[in-house]
């Protein structure tokens, strides 16, 4: 007997272990190390512009410049004006609302609510000058500023509230013969600064992105492979591959991990089987605004308190505005981790002149995309939480005039009159204002999509797979193992288990006893 | 009284490696399912998917022994001495009553261990495996876009699954106690190991 035993244990044992041991399918992704290497080949300009006659000649405006790109790069202006970059819109199918130009011009959000009316300091990141001159059009190709996204010098910077010209300290020759590829520094000067200031909208696009370590973005990395933004956002002709859903509803020409990982990226497959329902964002970025806050919520209903008559502000201990008389309440946070939403590449927007009801909380863009449909993945989302200026009769989000050079234009920055505000905002958006408003909570989404972490620090399984408050605590409708059970079931499997030990522990007990009686 | 082989080699192998397959499989199943944490969720599911495969695979031989034996029909259910098994157990065993259904190497299993045991094998254990291969495998229709065996609801495989789960659990508890109540205390035990067993001589 002890024989058999030995060997059935033997095998029992060598049998378990053989299943541990086990390898995975042998299924060997596509190896990071060729990207690495494929990407830290650095670009080598063919042309050294600061040799060209026509960039010698002294340029007194900014439009000289861009005739002088075009004497050369005759027809590139033609692309840039095609681009929203330069239009602010384009045209996006909406599902169930058809096809809509939509962008900056007639879209809101909940930060700064919108550009009508403000164009003056918008245009400060308009890729084009004079959008303050009363003859400005986009259709004038000499307002095409070529050297915001080209200038490699880092010295271009462009006036505030002038309309989108340069600063005129800015030395126009030096610029011109530093062209080349755009690089994070042009990209960043909007895109890490859009609402206004550094990180307030992204949330994981900001200024530490100019020159990020690996812990920050694994990919821009300047101690890294230092991708530049185009590398993702390949661009051709001047459309950039890529785009964000504040201002785009359509799944198109978009710019994803998988174009570059493939989606089997790992080794483990189960892991890899995760890519039908989730994005590699989700686990990969597990916190944003890792170096600095970011603006999380806005309350517009404070605005306009003053001191002595002047406007005034406050910090946080962060030294971040906690109040702003021309702005309201605002609460930053760092270190953010996302909300996680379903998104099958296409949004919904509120669109300027919509009518929405307040018993919940309105949807400045909404994400499609639900468990069932095969095209939603889960991906994480930064959500800006507002209250904002509202017309109860209209039954539509105001627009605000906020900015004017001068008092008296009804402009809430200089005035501080929401209804003066109201009146003339709506009436340059050509809509209707019943003379009433109120305060309303808004939503705005946020991809996050960068700021990707080393894979030591990718979300682990039982973040999610948990039962209570994991990150997918919010997400309902589906089932996830580890996180979901039947309380039915669970009720019947311990009922069934305590009773189990309780018949074996009464009958062995009784058994003992009448044993002992017996002997 | 006679010392007889009454569990065959295969037939030994196959108990003592499905036994340790599903500890290991409940132990591993349970981590997935939030009740423990032993393994960390990630080993957890990889051992739990790897022995589901050995599982099967032992199935599979287990099939063909049966049949190729004639073994399953020990577990054709009979009414024959049922009622005087479960007085047995109920009342007969603290007499130190004999047992009712006499044991014999083509008799192995009493009317009630032949009730639960094909049980197990046409009810609990299919819906395990069934249940089991659809959680593994739901993903790829839906990757593939099979549209027709689409399965969205999860849920109803997992829940069937964890049933299955709760059974085998407690199945496993009153089985490891029934060990104890063969002639002595660790006859069954012993016979299980060895495959030898002293039965009493068979009546003509
Ligand atoms: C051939 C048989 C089996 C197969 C193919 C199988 C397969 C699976 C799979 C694929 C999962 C989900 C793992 C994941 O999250 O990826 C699972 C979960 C689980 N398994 Fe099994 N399994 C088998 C047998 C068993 C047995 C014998 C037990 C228990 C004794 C068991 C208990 C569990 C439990 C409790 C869960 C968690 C269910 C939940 O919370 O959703 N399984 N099984």
């Amino acid at each position: 007997m002890k024989k058999s035993l030995i060997i059935f244990s033997i095998i029992a044992v060598f049998l378990l272990v053989a299943i541990i041991l086990q390898a995975t399918k042998p299924y060997v992704p596509h190896p990071v190390a060729d990207l690495k290497l494929k990407y830290s080949k650095k670009h080598v300009p063919s042309v050294d512009h600061s040799k060209l006659a026509a960039l010698q000649v002294k340029f007194s405006t900014p439009q000289q410049v861009t005739e002088a790109c075009n004497s050369c790069h005759t027809e590139r202006h033609k692309e840039v004006m095609k681009s929203s970059h330069w239009n602010w819109s384009r045209e996006e199918y909406i599902p169930g609302r058809g096809i809509r130009t939509i962008g900056k011009k007639n879209v809101l959000n909940n930060f700064c609510i919108g550009t009508q009316s403000n164009e003056q300091s918008c245009a400060k990141c308009h890729i084009g000058f004079g959008m303050a001159n009363p003859d400005f059009s986009y259709d004038d190709p000499s307002y095409v500023d070529c050297m915001a996204c080209h200038d490699n010098s880092g010295k271009y910077k462009k006036a505030t509230e002038q309309g989108g010209a340069p600063d005129p300290s800015v030395n126009l020759n030096e610029i011109a013969q530093h062209v080349g590829q755009p690089l994070r520094s042009n990209c960043g000067t909007c895109h890490f600064y859009g609402g206004g200031g550094n990180n307030v909208k992204h949330g994981d696009l900001e200024m530490s992105m100019f020159d990020p370590t690996k812990d920050v973005d694994v990919h821009m990395a300047s101690d890294g492979v230092d991708l530049q933004c185009t590398a993702c956002h390949v661009t051709k002709n001047h459309v950039m591959a890529g785009k964000v859903y504040s201002l785009s509803s359509m799944n198109r020409n978009r710019s994803t991990c998988e174009q570059c990982h493939t989606d089997r990226p790992h080794t483990n497959d189960v892991i890899n089987q995760h890519t039908v329902k989730v994005a590699c964002q989700t686990c990969h970025i597990p916190v944003y605004a890792k170096v600095n806050a970011t603006k999380m919520s806005w309350d517009w209903s404070t605005a306009g308190r003053l001191r002595n008559g002047e406007p005034y502000n406050e910090e946080d201990a962060d030294g971040n505005h906690a109040y702003m008389s021309i702005k309201g309440s605002f609460v930053w946070q760092k270190n953010v981790e996302p909300e996680y939403a379903w998104f099958n590449g296409t949004a919904n927007h509120y669109l300027l002149g919509d009518k929405v009801d307040t018993n919940e909380v309105i949807r400045i863009n909404s994400f499609n995309g639900s468990y069932e449909d095969r095209d939603s993945k889960i991906i994480p989302v930064k959500i800006h939480r507002a209250r904002q200026i509202y017309d109860p009769v209209t039954k539509m989000l105001i627009q605000p005039k906020l900015f004017a050079p001068e008092k008296g234009d009804g402009a809430f920055w200089k005035d501080f009159n929401w209804n003066t505000a109201a009146a003339a905002g709506m009436k340059e958006a050509h809509l209707p204002y019943s003379g009433q408003y109120t305060f309303v909570n808004t939503e705005m989404y946020w991809p996050i999509n960068h700021m990707v972490s080393k894979k030591e620090k990718s979300v682990e399984c039982t973040e999610c797979h948990t039962r209570d408050n994991g990150r997918l605590a919010a997400l309902k409708g589906f089932y996830m193992p580890g996180r979901d059970y039947n309380a039915g079931v669970e009720l019947f499997g311990k009922v069934l288990i305590v009773l189990s030990l309780l018949g074996v522990i009464g009958h062995a007990a009784v058994r003992f006893a009448a044993h002992k009686k017996r002997k | 009284m006679k010392k007889q082989l009454v569990y065959k080699r295969f037939n030994r192998f196959w108990h003592w490696t499905q036994s340790a397959l599903i500890f290991f499989l409940g132990l591993t199943g349970f981590e997935i399912h939030g009740s423990l944490t032993f393994f960390g969720f990630e080993n957890a599911v990889h051992y739990h998917n790897n022995a589901a495969i050995g599982f099967i695979v032992l199935i599979v031989f287990a099939i063909f022994w049966h049949f190729t034996t004639g073994e399953w029909k020990q577990y054709l259910p009979t009414a024959a001495n049922l009622r005087e098994q479960i007085a047995y157990y109920l009342d007969g065993i603290f007499r130190n009553a004999p047992h009712p259904t006499q044991k014999t190497a083509l008799s192995k299993l009493n009317p009630l261990q032949r009730l639960v045991y094909l049980g197990l094998k046409i009810l609990v254990i299919p819906v395990m495996v069934m249940s089991g291969l659809l959680y593994m495998y739901y993903r790829y229709p839906q990757s593939y876009g099979i549209e027709s065996i689409r399965i969205f609801d999860l849920g109803t495989v997992a829940v069937l699954h964890t049933i299955g789960a709760f059974a085998l659990v407690s199945f496993v508890i009153v089985h490891l106690y029934l060990i104890t109540t063969g002639h002595t205390i660790t006859s069954n035990l012993k016979a299980m190991v060895t495959g030898y067993e002293e039965l009493e001589d068979e009546k003509h």
